[in-house]
């Protein structure tokens, strides 16, 4: 009875309910496309119909937002929050930047692909993205979820000497602790 | 009412629809301030989805003994607090331990919880955990005492210490104590946005200011413990004024109206205030709710 696929699917499915229809958003803009939360969040856009609140610190969180364009020095922060955020956990990329780089695709300190260095689950193009395309990045990661394709964390615990390698690549003076717990 | 079954089904179902109930009441906070804000607002069961997501994430945090047992020492708090209310004037299952216990118990061990978490957010080593609770205590030290005032007041007035005491007395006389005694109940609920924290008075997260505060450390199980402890808690202080100033609740029905009646008043306040600094939150409290504490002493010991 306990522990076989059956049950276990059952578990998997409320789980996943729980998990798409709550989702504490970090509050931690590391681009110019922060600037879309704020009317994604309040009386016009109102992502809190969706579940979607914030959260103030990546403990609490659920999805990490990377907004644009990220600086080389901002990624280390960033790798210092991701992985600080409890499982299960979620990132969507903003706008083209975060995709391959965009305007910045030449620049000396931004990186390029994002998904090369943190796992991303849902992408939203556009330059920036305005609160609807948004919001529908929100509904396709809560599709995501409830389908269980949502699992960036799990390739990361998996590939983390891949995504270790490339971060390590960009951060040339690594001072962090080797995990980030 | 006699078997020892009985009593552990019946504190079982107090701490069963204090949860549903502070669960609910939450839901409809923050409905109704969305509602307020012209927006559509989260479905009422959303605190359920957000209690039942963070039961389901990993955790794996340690920074010791102390943060593991402070979301432990909070809920222990909030049910035994619930333990000693009367929920109901005479129920069958919801009259646990209200006989045993007495006022100046009561007010002891509502603190019993935030020092606690105190502990475990200091062991956190955040900064902002911290500065978090050394503005909770202060903030504890400004509605303490115009609350132990008017209860105070209550307990000279009536001569007795006990919750189930003052219920029979204002069953007697046929009238709430927020009228026998009005201004005691003014002091009292000057001082309750205070112990609810929502907005004028929420100092102590502060989420754009001090990252949520105590439990800035506290994610997944942990801060799902915390909810339930919180929406328990809400529960015990609405029913804990209810019994006092608005003579008690003889069926569920009752019981939820006028502590939803009573819940608006700090919700619909938060609702349209911005945030108290430290000081201005002790000195408001140290203002007229201390004068009207003053008074009810007066009025109750001439």
């Amino acid at each position: 009875m306990y522990n076989d696929k059956e049950s276990q699917k059952i578990v998997d499915i409320i789980q996943n309910f729980a998990r798409k229809h709550s989702l504490f958003v970090l509050a931690y803009g590391t681009g110019c496309g922060a600037i879309e939360i704020p009317p994604t969040m309040t009386s016009r856009y109102d992502a809190e119909r969706f579940g979607i609140r914030g959260a103030a610190t990546p403990r609490q969180a659920d999805v990490l937002l990377i907004t644009g364009y990220l600086a080389t020095k901002t990624l280390k922060r960033v790798i210092r929050v991701y992985e600080q955020m409890q499982d299960p956990k979620y990132v969507m990329g903003f706008g083209s930047c975060a995709i391959n780089g965009g305007m910045y695709w030449d620049s000396y300190n931004t990186i390029n692909m994002l998904d090369k260095y943190i796992p991303v689950d849902v992408y939203i193009n556009g330059c920036m993205p305005r609160p609807e395309a948004v919001i529908a990045g929100f509904v396709k990661l809560q599709k995501l979820i409830q389908e269980g394709k949502a699992d960036g964390w799990d390739r990361y615990k998996k590939n983390l000497d891949e995504y270790r390698a490339n971060q390590k690549k960009i951060i040339t003076n690594w001072v962090m602790p080797d995990f980030n717990r | 009412m006699e078997g020892i079954g009985y009593k552990i089904l019946g504190a079982l179902l107090t701490t069963l629809l204090a949860f549903t109930v502070g669960m609910f009441y939450a839901g409809f906070r923050r409905k109704i301030i969305a509602r307020i804000q012209n927006r559509v607002g989260p479905p009422v069961y959303q605190n359920f989805l957000d209690v039942l997501k963070l039961l389901s994430k990993k955790t794996s945090v340690n920074h010791g003994i102390m943060q593991h047992l402070a979301p432990l020492w909070l809920i222990t708090m909030s049910v035994s607090t619930l333990m000693f209310i009367p929920v109901l004037k005479d129920g069958l299952f919801f009259t646990n331990l209200n006989f045993s216990g007495d006022l100046i118990f009561l007010l002891y061990i509502m603190v019993f919880g935030p020092l606690g978490m105190a502990l475990g957010a200091g062991q956190t080593g955040n900064p902002n955990s911290a500065i978090g609770v050394s503005r909770g205590l202060t903030q504890m030290v400004g509605f303490e005492i115009p609350w132990i005032m008017a209860i105070v007041a209550l307990m000279i007035q009536y001569k007795t210490t006990s919750v189930t005491g003052l219920l029979d007395i204002q069953s007697q006389n046929g009238t709430w104590m927020m009228f026998s005694s009005p201004l005691a109940f003014i002091a009292a609920l000057l001082a309750m946005p205070g112990m609810f924290r929502y907005a004028p008075f929420d100092i102590v997260g502060a989420p754009a200011e001090l990252a949520s505060g105590p439990i800035s450390e506290f994610g997944g199980k942990y801060l799902s413990t915390m909810m339930t402890s919180g929406s328990i808690f809400a529960f015990v202080k609405l029913t804990l004024y209810v019994d006092l100033f608005m003579g008690g609740a003889s069926n569920l029905i009752e019981l939820v109206i006028k502590t939803f009646a009573l819940y608006m008043y700090p919700v619909l306040w938060g609702a349209v205030s911005p945030r108290f600094r430290t000081e201005q939150a002790v000195r408001y409290f140290w203002g007229w709710p201390l004068f009207f504490g003053f008074a009810a002493l007066i009025y109750a010991a001439f």
